[in-house]
């Protein structure tokens, strides 16, 4: 059970105490900045907060005292010669009947940090951080110094060695629609996860191209999309090119794994080598950004969904929690405690979370709302906030 | 020697920054000092593939510098050179 919040916001840095059976806000920090992920390493108690500032560009920033002070950080960046494949996007005066174009390059340079990630108690002082444009990074001294993960940014799946030349094999990675807002189009780690009973073995999830696995701590990675259904291809079942809104685990059952896709809510019981589609659009559980599990039963996980691709905001102007218990196979809805009329609110992939029995969300309209009985009923704890990027119990 | 002005939002994450003489032939020669005089400072103002930063400006006198790239514009001992973040990206 936590006692504390912590909330990433798109100006600025919240935490949350519980008081009683009050949720308190302390006043923001790093004011003014856009804070896109924000959580606690459990280890050792420090505080994370990925800064995307505008005008700055994309820093970390961790406080060793509980908030109180914060340094920041300039280490994570992309090395000399890392290149990706560029996206291309038609333009409205392109001849679509032009000749196959040319593979073109460009130079990475760190946009954004989505996520941060722990290892675990057998891996002191290591932390990942999934990024746009795709490279996982890896500190293994508590973040004085970061590396970029050469095997995955080298995939087969990605182009292969780009350092060493061009592209040896096709590019299958797509742009995130989440990159848009910086003016590009290009892939995004947004999940990371770190199996608690060894550290080596990290899953991760990419927009756009799929879930990939490693088991020897970043030195080989495998796709892992095996059932997974992308319904905007040709062929559904394709190797790559899928868009894992959220891809999360249940700590206490380490292999059943969950994910909110683009297309659906997915389910896997073996480590993520297989993924069975659970969504159930009849209740309207198939489409949105975040997905949380139970600490200890697998079985259990919450969606906050949105209505549709196209139109991606709250169903019908009703906020609800959807809750399943049986791995996907039935549904529960719970509306108490959120607004019912009129409300908008979208929940980012990153807004959701889950800690001994409490559950927590946070929306692109600024409202917080927490529920103490494993989401049945909730009350709004915030309101008037920025709007919230990400929602972790610290 | 050119002399260098920053934006007072920089002040935010280097508190010592102050206006003052930097030694340089070019823009990147300039911002390079700044960056051993200032560890971290020039990564608020390039990238790690050293192009200037989308919504960042820097002026020789009044002049925005034309190679956003490379940062390859010549300054003068006389010049002045201001850091300043754009109106955009707010």
């Amino acid at each position: 059970m936590s006692d504390q919040i912590l909330l990433g916001t798109r100006k600025g840095t919240i935490v949350l105490d519980r008081k009683g059976a009050r949720w308190t806000p302390r006043p923001i920090a790093h004011a003014g900045m856009s804070i896109s992920f924000a959580a606690r390493d459990p280890r050792d108690g420090t505080i994370w907060a990925a800064m995307d500032h505008a005008h700055w560009g994309p820093k970390l920033s961790r406080s060793k005292d509980g908030g109180t002070t914060w340094e920041n950080m300039t280490q994570l960046a992309y090395p000399p010669g890392a290149r990706f494949v560029e996206q291309h996007l038609p333009t409205p005066d392109e001849d679509p009947d032009a000749s196959d174009r040319p593979t073109t390059y460009k130079n990475a340079a760190l946009l954004k940090v989505w996520v941060l990630a722990f290892g675990g108690e057998d891996d002191p002082g290591t932390i990942h951080a999934g990024t746009l444009p795709g490279g996982l990074f890896t500190s293994r001294d508590g973040g004085d110094t970061w590396e970029l993960n050469r095997p995955l940014w080298n995939h087969e799946s990605r182009g292969g060695d780009l350092f060493a030349g061009n592209a040896t094999t096709r590019n299958q990675w797509g742009g995130t629609p989440a990159a848009m807002s910086y003016g590009e189009f290009v892939p995004g780690i947004h999940s990371v996860v770190v199996d608690p009973r060894d550290s080596k073995r990290i899953l991760v999830g990419v927009s756009s191209a799929g879930v990939l696995e490693t088991r020897d701590g970043g030195l080989t990675w495998q796709g892992r999309n095996r059932g997974m259904l992308n319904d905007y291809l040709p062929n559904p079942e394709a190797e790559w090119g899928h868009d894992p809104h959220f891809v999360t685990h249940c700590p206490g059952e380490p292999d059943r794994f969950w994910q909110q896709n683009h297309c659906g809510v997915f389910t896997s019981e073996d480590g993520a080598q297989t993924w069975e589609k659970v969504s159930r659009p009849e209740v309207a559980v198939h489409f949105g950004f975040p997905i949380a599990v139970d600490d200890r039963d697998g079985r259990t996980a919450w969606v906050v969904p949105a209505k549709a691709d196209d139109q991606r905001m709250s169903v019908d102007g009703g906020l609800f929690v959807a809750r399943t218990r049986d791995g996907g196979a039935g549904w529960e809805i719970f509306r108490e405690g959120l607004p019912q009329q009129h409300a908008y609110d979208v929940v980012y992939r990153h807004a959701l979370d889950a800690r001994g029995g409490r559950v927590c969300f946070g929306s692109t309209t600024g409202n917080v709302y927490v529920s103490e009985d494993r989401g049945e009923t909730w009350r709004c704890i915030g309101n008037n906030l920025p709007p919230i990027h990400s929602v972790r119990f610290a | 020697m050119p002399i260098v002005a920053f934006t007072r939002h920089l002040q935010r994450f280097f508190p010592s920054l102050a206006e003052g003489h930097v030694p340089g032939a070019t823009v990147r020669e300039v911002i390079d000092e700044l960056e051993r005089r200032h560890p971290g400072l020039a990564s608020y103002i390039v990238d790690e593939t050293g192009r200037l930063r989308r919504h960042v400006n820097v002026f020789v006198g009044d002049e925005p510098i034309a190679d956003r790239v490379h940062l390859g514009d010549a300054v003068g001992p006389g010049d002045k050179i201001s850091i300043l973040q754009a109106l955009s990206g707010g």
